[in-house]
């Protein structure tokens, strides 16, 4: 019962990056199945002020009624923060097929957005520089790239 | 004052410091100087305004009202933000220096708050800390750019400093219980964290060939509910739905 749940949610995307799912962003914490109608969901928010945070809710809460729940909480757990390490493997590499770098591993975390070496998602060259730290999202970055010269979102590191 | 007012009175200081900041900010939407600078500053009041939800969330938890009602339905006097977070945008300088010293501040804080053996104000201020980790780079930033830029860009910075130096000294100052909670590891302990604020900043003015004003009086009230003039035009518009059409959601 537990694994049909999390299959549900799996096939739940981010409102605000459709090709993501809410396993690729790794935000489902637990489920709790109560009853044959009810069951609780725990997500992790990604950014406090995240507007997707409260559709993703609503598309959780559909999802479930569908499959036939009728009672359905949803909590939200915020320790241990979320962070951009919670992204699945997958994640990253259809973030770049959607034209979105995602955020870099390693070291770089924790350095200034202007050293980091970001890959242009479309021609994955390394010659690309950061056009302003806030992007369309609170998420996100812009770069562009100087090979290909196209301009691109990357996925800032929250960590 | 019992332990859980005393509680409810901090955590709500710490969410007013955020909500207005946030609001002040967001006045900016549409209205900044590039495309650029206009996105980050409303992704920064974003990010202030999640803050401020989960803080609400939980000053709700031990008080018995919602967010909604915590944010939207208290008057000037039992708002217990800092003055500085209030006041006006006036010039693209005073929106930097503002951000800057407020940001300073708040990455201090919520350092040391993410050590709070408070479970929940830990778990607010861990998240929160990442995103202000950003704020302070994009306000030192511009800092830099704006003090160490054009004599006209140094003179603003300059009177924008000179204007605002009197407010970041109400930062350390600590009220009755958020002593005695500082001193249950549940409140950060503000006054020592001035030396360090201090630091940072002058590192920050040198570099930007800018100067700190000289004397070190400050403006004081905010944390008990004595505000500037200027709190009361913020509430008018933040909180006009709510006044005007009680209890009305979308």
């Amino acid at each position: 019962m537990k694994g049909k749940v999390y299959k549900i949610l799996a096939a739940v995307k981010d409102p605000e990056i459709p090709v993501l799912t809410l396993e690729d962003l790794g935000v489902i914490r637990d489920v709790n199945v109560l009853n044959d109608d009810e069951v609780e969901v725990k997500i992790t928010p990604t950014y406090t002020g995240c507007p997707a945070t409260d559709v993703m809710e609503e598309e959780i809460r559909l999802a479930l009624f569908v499959a036939g729940f009728s009672k359905i909480r949803i909590t939200q757990v915020i320790s241990p923060a979320w962070t951009t390490d919670w992204l699945s493997q997958k994640g990253r590499e259809k973030l770049i097929e959607y034209g979105i770098a995602p955020p870099v591993e390693g070291q770089a975390k924790t350095a200034l957005l202007e050293d980091i070496s970001v890959p242009c998602p479309r021609c994955g060259s390394e010659d690309t520089k950061m056009i302003s730290a806030f992007g369309s999202t609170a998420c996100k970055a812009l770069f562009q790239c100087q090979s290909c010269r196209e301009p691109f979102d990357y996925f800032k590191c929250h960590a | 004052m019992n332990n859980k007012a005393m509680l409810f009175d901090y955590v709500l200081h710490l969410a007013d410091n955020q909500v207005i900041m946030a609001q002040r900010l967001s006045e900016l939407c549409g209205h900044g100087p590039a495309l650029e600078q206009d996105i980050a500053i409303t992704n920064i009041s974003l990010d202030l305004i999640g803050q401020a939800r989960l803080l609400f969330q939980y000053a709700g938890k031990l008080d018995g009202r919602d967010e909604d009602q915590l944010a939207f339905l208290r008057d000037v006097h039992e708002f217990r933000n800092v003055l500085l977070v209030e006041q006006p945008n006036h010039d693209f300088a005073h929106v930097i220096v503002r951000q800057y010293l407020f940001d300073e501040f708040n990455f201090l804080n919520y350092q040391a708050l993410c050590q709070s053996k408070d479970e929940d104000l830990a778990a607010i201020a861990t998240k929160a800390l990442m995103e202000v980790k950003y704020h302070r780079r994009f306000s030192r930033n511009w800092m830099l750019r704006l003090g160490d830029g054009t004599a006209i860009s140094r003179q603003k910075m300059q009177d924008a400093l000179n204007d605002l130096w009197s407010y970041p000294g109400e930062f350390f100052e600590m009220t009755g219980g958020e002593e005695i909670l500082a001193k249950a590891g549940i409140a950060a302990d503000v006054a020592s964290m001035k030396p360090t604020w201090l630091a940072n900043v002058t590192q920050t003015v040198k570099e930007a060939s800018l100067v700190i004003p000289e004397g070190d009086w400050h403006q004081t009230g905010g944390k008990k509910g004595i505000h500037s003039e200027h709190l009361g035009h913020i509430l008018a518009e933040m909180q006009f739905l709510q006044r005007a059409y009680p209890g009305q959601t979308w």
